[in-house]
């Protein structure tokens, strides 16, 4: 039994990706499959999107992973822990909408996902 | 210009190390950084969060492992140039002249860059228009407090810096403190003290408004603030003071030839050499293949990074690897007692 599942879950481990839009400050749409688990800011950098310079590395400690989650979105995403609300404060042109990309972990939920990569990020 | 044979540039852990591993070697090096402190990102990101990945060292705060770095270093005199960016690097022969925006210069056969994701900047207003009254009536840090007596002072931000000066301004201005949302994350007998003062209005305090506007022809005359609820404020002020925090940026390093991608810098993993000759980059602004931006690999790219220095250095002599436990040599370097 175990023989025959494993590869089965491994396989579906590996392919399980959420489409992620992501829209330039210049309204270019980016649209990418990113593997669950994995990070929005980690989805952006790994595909060369540019505007997300994650300077920290993904530990909340820099703002410059700041993206505009679109409204429709912003309500299913888990919240913000403290932390990430006073990294918020150092981002670039903050709004209500505003959150940081390195701490939106990528799911089957978040499948369609849309964020606003702002202009600068400092 | 002062001689040295490697000077490096950043003080940060790897900075830091990378000193030690020079020394013990028996090279001398200088190390110059932008910020005020020694302990780069460890120091002004995240002096009191714990890292848990230092091997040995099961957890330790970025203040702690700084301290610690110092005091191994300690035993060596090193100098340090502190609020000082390296702005310049330019071959002369064997050697590299080395300026910086104070007008120190240096000549070395070897720079060792651990500037981490660059030099750290404070982060400035959104609002273009902020640039034409920087450092006139726009400031990001406060050299004269004098300068703001009996003035108005429109003060941004949450944290510690701009709350302190809040208080601090209250004294002796009118002072406006101005947030993009109703928690600040300063000190909280901080955050008390404010409050208790615009109840007695000598600050005022807007909550959830940014800034929107700056006007004024020669001098600042007056910022817009801007709510969430879209109302807008119009303040009439004399400076506005912003607290955001320090970004890093990668600044003049991107102007010296080396080969740069996504802010970092191309090395080989035998010596952390750059693209030119004696120019070495080692810690988080250092990019091969299987880079991990993690303490200890600065720690490993700095010791190898100083063993290649020595060739540059003393052209006319072998290095000969020694350890710590057993060499005299070291031991006298250190200024420890052999047995």
């Amino acid at each position: 039994m175990f023989s025959h599942t494993c590869p089965i879950f491994l396989h579906n481990y590996i392919t399980s990706m959420a489409k992620i839009t992501y829209i330039t400050h210049d309204n270019q749409n980016h649209t990418i499959d990113v593997q669950n688990g994995l990070t929005v800011m980690e989805g952006a950098v790994q595909n060369d999107i540019p505007g997300i310079d994650a300077d920290c590395g993904g530990g909340m400690a820099c703002a410059t992973c700041h993206v505009y989650v679109n409204n429709e979105w912003f309500d299913k995403l888990p919240t913000k822990e403290d932390g990430e609300e006073d990294m918020l404060d150092m981002a670039f042109e903050p709004k209500k909408n505003s959150r940081l990309s390195c701490q939106i972990i990528v799911s089957d939920e978040l499948d369609g996902l849309i964020v606003n990569i702002p202009s600068k990020q400092g | 210009m002062k001689k040295t044979d490697a000077l490096i540039i950043g003080a940060g852990p790897t900075g830091l190390f990378t000193a030690h591993q020079l020394k013990l070697i028996g090279l001398d090096c200088e190390i110059v950084d932008n910020l005020d402190k020694v302990g780069g990102q460890c120091a002004e990101l995240y002096p009191d969060k714990p890292i848990y990945d230092i091997p040995a060292v099961p957890e330790c705060t970025g203040g702690e492992l700084t301290n610690n770095l110092l005091n191994q270093i300690k035993p060596f005199n090193i100098k340090f140039h502190l609020n000082e960016r390296v702005d310049e690097v330019k071959k002369d022969g064997d050697n590299w002249v080395v300026k910086t925006n104070n007008g120190t210069t240096f000549l070395t056969p070897n720079v060792i860059i651990a500037g981490g994701v660059g030099s750290f900047e404070p982060r400035k207003f959104p609002v273009k228009d902020c640039e034409k009254f920087e450092n006139q009536s726009v400031f990001y840090s406060i050299k004269d407090k004098k300068i703001f007596e009996g003035k108005t002072v429109s003060i941004f931000g949450g944290g510690d810096s701009a709350l302190d000066w809040a208080v601090e301004l209250s004294k002796n201005s009118k002072v406006n403190l101005i947030h993009r949302r109703d928690d600040f994350r300063g000190a909280q007998a901080t955050v008390n003290k404010a409050k208790q003062l615009a109840k007695e209005g000598k600050i005022n305090i807007f909550t959830k408004y940014q800034m929107t506007a700056i006007k004024g022809e020669k001098n600042l005359e007056s910022i817009d603030i801007t709510g969430d609820d879209k109302k807008v404020k119009t303040l009439k002020t004399d400076y506005a003071l912003g607290f955001f925090g320090l970004i890093m940026q990668l600044g003049p390093i991107a102007n010296w030839g080396l080969n740069i991608d996504k802010k970092t810098v191309e090395v080989d993993t035998e010596k952390f050499e750059t693209n030119q000759k004696g120019i070495y980059a080692v810690g988080d602004i250092c990019n091969y293949p299987g880079k991990l931006k993690l303490i200890l690999s600065g720690f490993h790219e700095g010791a190898l990074a100083a063993r290649a220095c020595f060739k540059l250095a003393r052209p006319n002599e072998k290095y000969r690897f020694e350890f710590t436990t057993s060499s005299k040599t070291i031991k006298d370097r250190l200024g420890v007692k052999s047995d």
